[in-house]
Order: C-alpha cells, then structure tokens, then sequence
C-alpha cells in the first residue's frame, strides 16, 4: 500500500504543522551524517548547498565538468511566485489552484499547495544571493504574464532566468564546497544504488574521465537528475541528459509514477533535417505578445507577409477567447498540431505554424510614441520604436531564432512546432519526497509529484528550488533524527562490492557485443517510435504496436550495438550506450502507462477519448489516481495506485474558452 | 534562406589524454547541409568514425543553445568559429562553403589542461568562483524581494555581466591566457548589486590571488576576449574589476 504520508488537517495549515512537529537532528550530529546529492541542477545546487550551510557533510555529482552546466540553466521565460506585488488578485491559494488546474486535476493537493506557499520565499531567497531578476524603473521587482494564468507573478532575467537562478544556486554551493562542507565530483554518473538493510545507503558513479567505478556512501542518496524528455531522442534537454540514475532507482526498487505524462512545448524551433540532434525552445513568454496562426486556405505556399489580415486564422484566439495565445501548453501544443495535421502547416516540412510579433510591433511602437510625446511620425518610425521595446524583451530569444534558421524574426514571423519540453512523471515520492525506497529522495523534475498530467510555463524552476532549498532540508532531517547511531558503512562491505560488478559486468556486456550500428542510430529510432506512438496523441493500437517494436529494438541493442574505444578510460559513445539502452526500458514503460490510461488528461491524449470539440476527456471517476509502477525484472511491472483526494479543488473540466 | 550542400576537410586535434602529445589528423567530410549545426557536422564525422572502427572525437557540450557554457574548440584560430557573439554550438554551416578546410582545436592554456581531443579542463573556474563568488547568504535568511530597490541601469548592468557563461573563451582568446573578463564579470555581477556589498573589498582581493594562483596570465589590454566572446561580455568590467581591486587595497581589509 502506498503511503504519501500526507499531514492531517486543513490543507493551508498542513505544512505549517509539518514543520513544527518533525524530528530535528541536532548540530553535533549533523556533522557526522554523509549525504549524497546526484545532479546540480536547481534541485541538487540548491539542496546540497543548504544541506551543506545546515552542517551535513554531502557529497554532490554530476556528469558535466562545472555543476553550473546542469540543464536548468537554459530555462528562459521565468519562475512563479504567488507575491502579489502587482497587486492583481493573486494570492498562494490562486497559485496553487492555477496549478492544479493546470495539471489536469492529476496531482497531489498537498504537494502543490506547500510549493505554492514556499514560492515566495524562494524569490527573496534569490534575491538575497544577488540574482538580479529585471526590475521597474522604481527599483522595485518586475513580473510578466504566462500561460494557462490570468494574473502577473512570473519573475524574470531577461530570457535567462534558469541561468541566473543556476548560477545562484551554483555560488551558494562553491561557497559550501570552500568551506569544506560539500565535496563536488564533476564528470561523474551515478551508475548503480547501493542499498543495505532496505536503506539506500550509497552509490556507485562512475569517473567519465579515466573509466574507473568508485563505491561512495551516504546515510541518504538524493536524486535531483531532471526529466526523461531524451526518451524522444530530438527534445528541447541537454544532450546528456538522461534518466539512468532514476531508472537504477527504480531497478532497484523504487516505483516510477505517471511515466506517460509528457510535456510537449508548444513554442519550439521546427526540425529542418535528419542531421537534427535537438530541438530549441523558444520560451513561452513570447506568447505574451506574438500571435499564433496559420493560413485560413489550406496548403497555401505564399510568403507570411503576402497573407492578408483576412486570410489568416489566429486559430487559438479563435477557439480560446478568454485565453487566447495564453492556454496551457498542453493544448497549445494540440491545437498547433491539427491544424497541421489538418493540412494548413506553414514552411517548407509543413510541420509549423506562425508566431507573429508584427502587431505587437505596432503597438508597442505607437505607445512608445506617446510616453514621448512625438506627436505625427512615419509609419517607419512606429516601427523602429516597436523593434526597439520587442529587442529589450526577447532580444536573446529573436537572436537565438535567426541564428539558428538564418531568418529574421523582426521582419518574418517566427515559424514554431511543438517539441518534448519537460515530463510531469518521475519517481514516485511522498509528501517528504521519499521514494518507495527507504532514504532514497527524488527532487525536482525527477519526481512527480507536483504538475500532475499537465506543468504550467515558470513552474519547473519554482518546484526545482523549493525542493531544494525549502522542503528537503525539512523533511530530511525527519529521516536522519533516527539514523544518528548509524556510523559511516565501510565501501568494502559486500553490498557496495555487489553494486560495483553489477555495474561493471552491464559495461563490459556493451563494450563486448561488438555489432555494427552506432548508439545514435539506435536512439533515434526509439525516439520516432516513441514520438509518433507516444507523443502528442496516443491510440490503444499505436501504444501496443509501440510495445511490440520498443521490445524488438532492444533485443537488436543487445545484440547489435557498436561501441568503440575502452573501458577504463575516457569514453563518451559507451556512456551515451548506457544511457540509450535505459532509455530504451523506459520506452517500454512509457507506453504501458499510456495504454494503461484510458483517458485524456493534460499531455496525455488518447485520441479515443476527447470531447465533440477534441479536448481532453478525462474519467475522473476510474483514472483519478497516480499510476505508480514496481519493477518486477523479467517479468515486467506492477501497477501500484495512489489514489487523488480532492479536498479544497473540486475538479472540472478544464475550460480555457 | 536557400540551404546548399558542402564538403569540407577538417583538420582536428587529437590527444588521447593530458598525459601525452597531441597532433591534426585531416578528415574530408562530404554531403554536409548548411542548416547542419557545426556540432551536427562533428556528430556525423563521430558516426562514420565508429563505423569505420576509428575513435570518434571527444569535445565537451551539453545543452546546444549557447547558454550551458560547455562547448568550446577553436575553430580557424577564433574561440567558438567565426560568427560573433555565438558559442560552437549555435555556429551553423552556412558560415562555410565548398571546398572549406576548417581547423579544429582545444582552447589552449596553461590552466585548461587537455582532457582529450578537443575537451579541456576548466575547472580552474570553479575554484576562483569559490574564492569569494557569492553572496554569503544561507537558505532562509533573506528579506522580502522588494525590501531592496536596486536602480534598474544597475540591476540591468549586474545582469548584462552575470550573464558570463562560463565558457573560457576569453582565457583562449587572450595571447597570455589571461581570466581577467570571466573574474571581472562576476565582480561586477556582485559589486553592482547591494547584496555584494558587506564583502566586496575581500571578494575581489580573493578571486584575485586565486586567479594568479591557476597560472592564468595577466591582461595587457588588447580586448580580444571581449572580441571573442560568446555573450558580449563588455571589457568595461575589467575597468571596474581593477577599481574595485585598487579601492580593497588602498583601504585594506
């Protein structure tokens, strides 16, 4: 039976309560409790960092040669934040029911209303450290709007805000690592957990530089390893990210949860060829002032600019009054993919639609007009202006577009697609973000347990930080009160010596089967498979298709995976290797879930179930659960149900008309 | 935008690890799309190297969209190719034509030792930014957001350095390997800024000693990295880096 130990009482007192009755370990003791944190994105940076000022002695990897690389830091648009400072009617509970909301009524109402109330101290925890998020003129900090919200309470660093909140978190944890409180282990993956007496109690990583695997223990692991968007091969993650120190995890135990709820980003560069090796985002915020449309005839080839007003189809604004170009991504993403499926595609794959900022040009261009009193210009001048106010808002984002399509999006519209942006799924945690594995933690986007089927745009950074600067220090500690006997556990003990060569005979495997085709090849393939059959919409018989062919390819990996270079030195195909045929696995899973569900709900679309005007069905009645799955090995999974009690929302349909 | 298609020859550096000598090896490629990405063009020599039995080469990148800092190479004798303002990892083919030879090499420096082939290591950075790149501030301490106006010309300036990505490419574009743009854009990050007040004056003297003390060179004022340098660091930080060095010294500590 799963338990996510979820506090008794009013829901807005439920973390308030928590906080004052957990156990506390005592400074003394602190200092002799070993904590490993793998990953140093927002999560991990932020959790070793404060775990390490708290006293605790951590530990902390990642496979990239700085932890400020972590893919966190290329997050755009901004982080919410329920500080009302624009004095706009929000508040922590309209943030916390925007979010459920958002998530299409499949996420944890506990979860979401804490991260909701800790949302703002993580802004002055920012600040504090010197991120220097965009601000008025009166000195005083400035927010932007974004999707599936009617009020302003994103905070913002131009279109870099991942990068500034990274590299806050980065120099707060460098000054932990000079105090000698944190150890830092760059170019290093976590490749096997090692678990003593049911207690995770270390791991084994390996050195990406000289090859060698190294036995490293903790009294607890934390795993703040990000998404698996990389499943799809093409996806707006790093290159390196991947999913095989949550996929250990779950090997060895802890379950996965929600594995099919995917993110699609609505806003994303399109594919221009084969060569492709991923997909750039363009943030959401540009949705505040770019319009979204198509041509009105279908299959129409003329240029943009040569497509009268009259014959275009702003076809969100027209279906979504009330939102407009502002809908979740979820449906964003849906509705960009019927009408190109629909045959009203623009650019030269026909697989892209328009995002336009010329009338945001204009507007912005006259009122520039006004605030200095100009009085009679030319239409050039407006125009100019306009540039001008658009250049300071998305100024990197137009530069990173023209870079990579050689076009420019002052003068065309931009042309987007939909791309795997983000997964709502990951380990299964509970209320303390423990998983189903004693002293084994997920934080971050590793976890699932905030967004439900559907994250809202300026929410990951959000859940990435509170988990680590303002929950796990909390509930680790109620953990770890009873664990103060426990003496650091010798890595020559017969567990860490098992981990190790379970590790290395999986390595020495790959290496050996010698066949002929490359990693690469056999990630794209699973990435088309899982993109066309579990992607944007999902059918029973394309999952189980899906299955079928996700269970041949990795028999063919096996068997016929080339893998050049050694063992024991630096060799970045055998570690793509790993990651791929973990991946692959996940496939798997991915589309078992899926099928599972026999529903729509936010990123989840089963095209069986949709409304008469195609938006997700969801059956509360029989799926308002998380699907949590158990490992059985050879044989497969077992699905574990936690079912979702709504005490404060009362769930409905999703209406953003 | 008309795409075309190209062959090329590479001349890259190769270098099994820090401990032994490096040298160029030539590698035509053929069929390269000018919508390729300089690093896709690399992934499709990697494929055919495997293929053909060959190692493929190493060189570090992560995110590719300019911001994660990790890629690097000098590509022709410029840090990050010929494009300004682009790190390797958003330069795109169309910046060659047919018929190109292209040269391919690791940043070069004392401080960045070879890892292997065109990978370097940087983590000399880390360790100048744990001499004092921070706020001291632990988890829980802060005030209210707004209960610190700050100009926004100096949250904008603190912005437009703190935007430094790390990257290292003004250490190898700099003829004496010189960090002075990467530290001083962290200090003027934190000097801008009233948070970076209370240990100004100790920041900049420690990031200092730490930086000489990783044998990077000094600046001679000649503004290649700031030339060189994917996200426009400006050379006026360097300016206000050794004001702010000049001020500690001058007060003591």
């Amino acid at each position: 039976m799963l338990d996510s130990k979820i506090p008794f009482g009013p829901l807005e007192e439920r973390w308030t309560k928590y906080k004052g009755s957990v156990k506390l370990v005592n400074p003394a003791n602190k200092r002799k409790l070993e904590i490993i944190v793998v990953g140093t994105g927002l999560a991990g940076s932020s959790a070793a960092a404060s775990l390490g000022e708290m006293g605790y002695k951590v530990k902390a990897f990642c496979f990239q040669d700085s932890p400020r690389r972590a893919h966190s830091i290329a997050a755009q648009g901004g982080i919410n934040a329920a500080k009302n400072y624009q004095n706009d009617g929000d508040s922590v509970y309209r943030l916390f029911y925007d979010t459920i909301k958002g998530g299409d009524y499949r996420s944890r109402e506990s979860n979401v209303h804490r991260l909701a109330e800790v949302s703002t101290n993580i802004i002055d925890q920012c600040v504090a450290q010197g991120v220097p998020f965009a601000r008025e003129y009166g000195g005083l900090l400035s927010n932007r709007s974004f999707g599936g919200t009617q009020v302003q309470r994103t905070f913002y660093a131009a279109g870099q805000t991942g990068q500034q909140l990274l590299i806050g978190a980065y120099q707060s944890l460098e000054r932990q690592v000079a105090l000698g409180t944190v150890e830092m282990h760059t170019r290093h993956e976590m490749v096997e957990l090692v678990i003593i007496d049911g207690k995770a109690r270390g791991i084994i990583a390996r050195n990406l530089v000289t090859g060698e695997l190294e036995r490293h223990f903790g009294h607890a692991v934390l795993l703040c390893t990000g998404g698996y968007g990389n499943v799809f091969y093409l996806s707006t993650n790093a290159m390196g990210s991947n999913v095989t120190a949550a996929w250990k995890a779950h090997k060895s135990g802890a379950y996965f949860a929600n594995p099919c709820f995917t993110q699609i980003h609505p806003t994303c560069i399109p594919v221009s060829g084969d060569h492709q090796s991923k997909l750039t985002l363009m943030s959401e915020s540009l949705r505040n002032d770019g319009r979204i449309w198509v041509p009105l005839k279908k299959g129409d080839n003329r240029k943009p600019n040569e497509i009268l007003e009259n014959e275009r189809d702003y076809y969100l604004e027209r279906r979504y009054p009330a939102f407009g170009n502002l809908v979740p991504r979820d449906v964003a993403s849906r509705a960009a993919k019927e009408r190109c499926d629909a045959g009203y595609g623009v650019g030269s794959s026909k697989q892209a639609v328009y995002l336009d900022y010329a009338a945001a040009i204009q507007r912005y261009g006259k009122a520039e007009v006004n605030k200095k009193n100009m009085g009679n210009v030319s239409p050039d001048v407006i125009t100019a202006l306009g540039k001008e106010v658009i250049k300071e808002k998305y100024g990197n984002l137009f530069a990173m577009y023209e870079k990579i399509t050689g076009e420019d999006p002052y003068e065309l519209p931009m042309r987007i697609y939909p791309a795997v942006h983000y997964t709502m799924g990951g380990l299964w945690v509970d209320y303390e973000l423990k998983t189903t594995i004693d002293g084994l933690y997920a934080l971050g986007e590793a976890n699932f347990s905030d967004h439900g089927a559907n994250r809202l745009g300026a929410s990951a950074l959000m859940q990435g930080l509170a988990d680590g600067y303002f929950v796990i220090p909390y509930t680790l500690g109620n953990y770890l009160a009873d664990d103060i006997r426990t003496e650091a556990i010798s890595t020559d003990h017969s567990a860490f010596v098992d981990a190790e060569t379970k590790a290395s005979d999986r390595i020495n495997k790959l290496i050996n089967i010698n066949g002929k085709q490359t990693v690469e090849s056999f990630h794209k393939r699973l990435g088309k498979i899982i993109w066309d059959k579990c992607g944007m919409a999902r059918s029973e018989e394309g999952l189980k298709q899906a299955i079928q062919e996700v269970r041949a390819l990795k028999q063919e990996f096996w068997s016929d995976v080339k893998i050049p270079g050694e063992v024991n030195a630096m060799n970045q195909e055998l570690d793509k290797a790993g990651r791929v045929a973990d991946f692959i696995e996940l496939g798997e899973l991915m589309c078992l879930d899926a099928l599972e569900r026999n529903e729509s709900c936010g990123g989840h679309f089963r095209e069986e179930y949709q409304t008469a005007d195609a938006e997700a069905l969801r059956d509360d009645e029989n799926h308002m659960f998380v699907s949590a799955w158990e490992n059985k090995g050879v044989n497969g999974w077992e699905l574990h149900k936690e079912v979702l009690s709504y005490d404060v929302v009362k769930p409905s349909q999703r209406s953003y008309k | 935008m008309q795409h075309y298609s190209m062959n090329l020859t590479l001349k890259v550096w190769r270098q099994k690890n820090k401990n032994t000598a490096g040298s160029f090896e030539t590698y035509p490629v053929q069929g390269i799309s000018s919508e390729m990405s300089f690093l896709e063009m690399i992934d499709v020599l990697n494929e055919r190297l495997i293929k053909e039995g060959g190692d493929p080469i190493a060189f570090d990148h992560d995110c590719r969209e300019g911001i994660c800092g990790m890629c690097s190479m000098v590509i022709d004798g410029r840090p990050h190719g010929p494009w300004k303002g682009t790190t390797t990892c958003q330069l795109h083919m169309r910046a060659f034509k047919d018929g190109d030879v292209i040269t391919i090499e690791p940043f070069r420096a004392n401080s960045f030792p070879v890892v292997k082939d065109l990978m370097v290591d940087r983590s000399a950075f880390d360790r100048v930014i744990q001499a004092g790149g921070y706020v001291s501030v632990n988890t829980g301490n802060a005030v209210d957001g707004n209960a610190i106006p700050i100009q926004k010309d100096k949250a904008d300036h603190s912005f437009a350095a703190a935007a430094c990505i790390g990257c290292g490419a003004c250490v190898a574009a700099c003829k004496n390997a010189s960090a002075m743009l990467f530290v001083s854009a962290k200090i003027s990050h934190l000097a801008l800024l009233p948070q970076g007040g209370p240990e100004r004056k100790q920041r900049v003297v420690s990031m200092i000693t730490q930086m000489d003390k990783e044998g990077f060179g000094s600046c001679t004022n000649t503004y290649a990295c700031e030339a060189e340098c994917p996200k426009e660091i400006s050379v006026l930080n360097i300016a206000r880096l050794n004001r702010e060095y000049l001020g500690a010294n001058l007060s003591g500590n």
